[in-house]
């Protein structure tokens, strides 16, 4: 397989002890949800692929990304997206500052202001370049986050349980925003969740970790 | 320099940047304190310096002192900060103490010492409140409170001192110590406040606290410049005769100094042992206390004792720092007027241009010498980030190293070192000397925030496509900016009131206001005295007032990074 996102052999273990291991492939516009409760170390497997695993743990495997191991490539190399539970907006930053910080640059300055403001567009919150992120709402400030990652252009996603500190209501349209947008750009998805309607909702294939 | 290859050396060069000088040091010392010193064509190895050391008839009394006070102040600051916190941790008097606990902080030694001898000397400004109406005086009565022969005033110029930092680092440690349901659960118990606190909180807050309550003991027993001012001088403290011998005109009695200076390093380990020992003591008292079950019958005595010894300490330095305002501006004051005939800016117009003099000098050496160490500490940290190289736990000790050798052990090998291979002293030395000592608290200062920060940022820049150093300098930095500029406040404190390495390794060619300020101790004008020890304070006040300005100006618009 090409496009998309492989786990080929992945083996995580912390002190001798083997943590999880995983092997799947997530193609274009595909979702693979991890389940388990909290502990087992799925975020664990996130940080393996995204190459920030903490140095006290083990990996064995490859991540095979569009047709190439990006197992060795440093972490800013690797066009893997990231969304934690937290927005995790800088707090320094104004929002468009944010997104500014993750478009990719290679345009023009000129047009670099034009395409955030349309991102902004995209999910409603058309005006708000100049504002403290610190003054947004839980459900904006995921909205950003989301806007600011695709910004980036990046070939996978990775979503370590991003809705779980969204109150009802703002869930599931969050939910959807990022499952549409993903698919729109054909990404493959990888699910991290301990909550089954998170998995429901993401319609792929189920993993569950520990259980 | 490619990165990847520069980055891991850092906590290297950091380690020897920092323990260099103080083994070169130890070195230095042991050499001459055997006879060895060619420079004034001594060869040895022979035991004179030793036999020159144990002849000097001061030498009982000014180990005793070094001893006594070293002792006292530790004891009775850790005393005061421990029962403070036991009773009033959490309430209104104590956040008021809070409050002033970082400008008491960065008051220098000298200044703190300076203000003490004006307010309690025979003719001190308490002494003129209360006088002639109370006392009847109308000359300043023939007591030595002062320099007296016991330095008990000296023991009270370290023990306001002292009061502030065991405060600052029992409040770090607080944090990790899970107080507050400790508290909760043997209140519920019966226990009274300071009795439950000591039988449950104090165990962990001490076990965290210990190697800065070691580096107090062994500062207070080898201190030179709180010594000079407010310490006995018919025999000096031990610290002091060896500055003493250090410079004497004749070379020879250098021998005789590194003698005192190993014995004052014998002293120090010596006294460390005997703490260590009282702990153990200690802690087997404590859990036959707690076995008993007693719930604190005289909690609120002891608690209210303890608030007052604390208020007092810290009214102290307050008023130390009012009294030399007022002198900085007084006309003719005699006593026992309360207060001057008028106020002038003479004092002002004839000692500030020389205090701007020693304010460029102490300023520059402070701010090259502050801005190395947080550059060595963030490239130790973001070593420590970016490739796991951490400092053991072990290594940890290494950081307090140079802080619990007494500086008057290894400063003057040190600088006989420097003379015999031709080295020149000067600024540049004196920079090097004062990263000894500033590195480890710029270090201690900043190493939690930074660990502290959420590494998930990290992960998310990264995932944005932003190299490390761009995350490291658009997003760590930024979110941090008010720890690092604290960190550099703190740093630029230390090395504005370092004494015996300006002194030493500057060859007495380097002024800065410590230096100028300790040499007019002797002197006795209390005018510039005044002058001095002010800019001394402000010199290390107004970088804090800044580290807390600044972020607060920058990120006035960033409701995130306000409060932290």
């Amino acid at each position: 397989m090409d496009k998309g996102l492989s786990l080929k052999g992945v083996t995580i273990s912390s002190g001798g002890a083997p943590l999880l291991s995983v092997s799947h492939d997530i193609g274009s516009g595909e979702v693979l949800t991890v389940m388990g409760p909290s502990g087992v170390g799925k975020s664990t497997l996130l940080a393996f692929i995204t190459g920030t695993l903490a140095p006290d743990f083990r990996a064995e495997g490859e991540v095979w990304l569009d047709g190439h191991n990006i197992s060795d490539i440093a972490p800013h190399q690797r066009r893997v997206g990231i969304l934690f539970q937290d927005d995790l907006l800088f707090p320094h930053l104004s929002v468009g500052a944010n997104l500014a910080f993750g478009l990719r640059p290679g345009e023009s300055a000129a047009e670099r202001p034009g395409k955030i403001n349309e991102a902004l567009d995209e999910v409603g919150l058309s005006g708000f370049a100049d504002r403290d992120p610190a003054t947004l709402s839980g459900g904006q400030k995921a909205r950003v986050a989301l806007m600011r990652m695709l910004l980036s252009e990046p070939c996978a996603l990775l979503l370590d349980e991003p809705f779980s500190r969204l109150d009802a209501a703002r869930r599931a349209q969050v939910r959807d925003m990022v499952f549409d947008r993903a698919r729109a750009r054909e990404l493959p998805v990888l699910l991290v969740t301990h909550d089954a309607d998170d998995a429901q909702a993401a319609g792929g294939a189920i993993v569950t970790l520990g259980g | 320099m490619n990165r990847r290859r520069f980055l891991p050396v850092l906590p290297i060069l950091t380690l020897l940047v920092m323990l260099g000088p103080v083994v070169a040091g130890l070195w230095g010392t042991l050499l001459p304190a055997f006879g060895h010193l060619p420079a004034v064509g001594l060869t040895g190895p022979s035991l004179d310096p030793f036999r020159d050391l144990f002849g000097w008839g001061g030498l009982p009394r000014a180990v005793m002192l070094s001893m006594s006070t070293g002792l006292l102040a530790t004891s009775v600051s850790l005393l005061i900060v421990m029962l403070v916190t036991a009773g009033w941790y959490g309430t209104r008097p104590f956040r008021a103490l809070e409050r002033l606990l970082s400008p008491l902080l960065s008051v220098p030694h000298a200044a703190a010492a300076f203000g003490l001898a004006f307010l309690i000397a025979p003719s001190g400004w308490l002494s003129r409140l209360v006088s002639p109406g109370l006392t009847g005086w109308d000359r300043p009565p023939d007591l030595l409170i002062v320099q007296d022969s016991w330095g008990l005033t000296m023991t009270a110029g370290l023990i306001v001192k002292e009061v502030p930092f065991l405060l600052l680092i029992t409040l770090a440690a607080l944090g990790q110590a899970d107080a507050q349901r400790s508290m909760t659960i043997s209140q519920a118990l019966g226990y009274g406040r300071v009795t439950g606190w000591l039988k449950t909180v104090f165990p962990r807050v001490y076990a965290q606290i210990r190697p800065p309550v070691y580096v107090v003991l062994a500062y207070a027993m080898s201190v030179v410049d709180v010594a000079v001012i407010l310490g006995p001088t018919t025999p000096p403290p031990l610290s002091v005769q060896i500055v003493k011998w250090m410079s004497d005109p004749d070379l020879a009695m250098r021998l005789e100094a590194a003698a005192g200076a190993l014995l004052q390093l014998g002293l120090v380990v010596g006294a460390l042992a005997a703490w260590r020992l009282a702990e153990i003591l200690v802690a087997r008292l404590g859990r036959y206390w707690i076995a008993r079950g007693s719930r604190g019958r005289f909690d609120l005595i002891v608690a209210q004792g303890a608030l007052i010894a604390g208020g007092v300490s810290a009214i102290l330095v307050v008023l130390g720092l009012l009294v030399l305002a007022i002198w900085s501006f007084a006309g003719f004051w005699g006593f026992p007027s309360a207060f001057p005939d008028g106020f002038t800016l003479h004092n002002w117009m004839r000692f500030g241009p020389g205090t701007l003099r020693a304010l460029g000098e102490t300023a520059l050496i402070a701010f090259t010498v502050a801005g190395a160490a947080l550059f060595l500490t963030i490239g130790c940290l973001e070593a420590e980030y970016r490739h796991g190289l951490a400092f053991s736990q072990g290594a940890v000790w290494l950081l307090y190293l140079p802080l619990l050798i007494p500086q008057t052990a290894f400063l003057p090998g040190l600088q006989t070192l420097m003379l015999s291979i031709g080295a020149d002293v000067g600024r540049g030395p004196v920079m090097l000397a004062h990263l000894v000592f500033v590195l480890p608290y710029v270090f201690l200062s900043l190493a939690d925030p930074y660990r502290a920060w959420d590494v998930r940022m990290g992960t998310i820049a990264a995932a944005l496509g932003a190299r490390p150093d761009r995350v490291l300098w658009q997003v760590r930095l930024p979110m941090l900016l008010r720890p690092v500029l604290t960190a550099l406040a703190v740093g630029f404190a230390v090395s504005v009131g370092q004494y015996l390495p300006t002194l030493l390794i500057g060859g007495g060619r380097v002024a800065t206001l410590t230096t100028e300020a300790v040499a007019l101790a002797s002197g006795g004008d209390r005018r510039a005295i005044a002058v001095y020890g002010l800019m001394q304070t402000g010199a290390a006040l107004v970088p804090f007032a800044l580290a807390l300005l600044l972020p607060a100006l920058v990120w006035r618009n960033r409701k995130g990074l306000r409060h932290g």
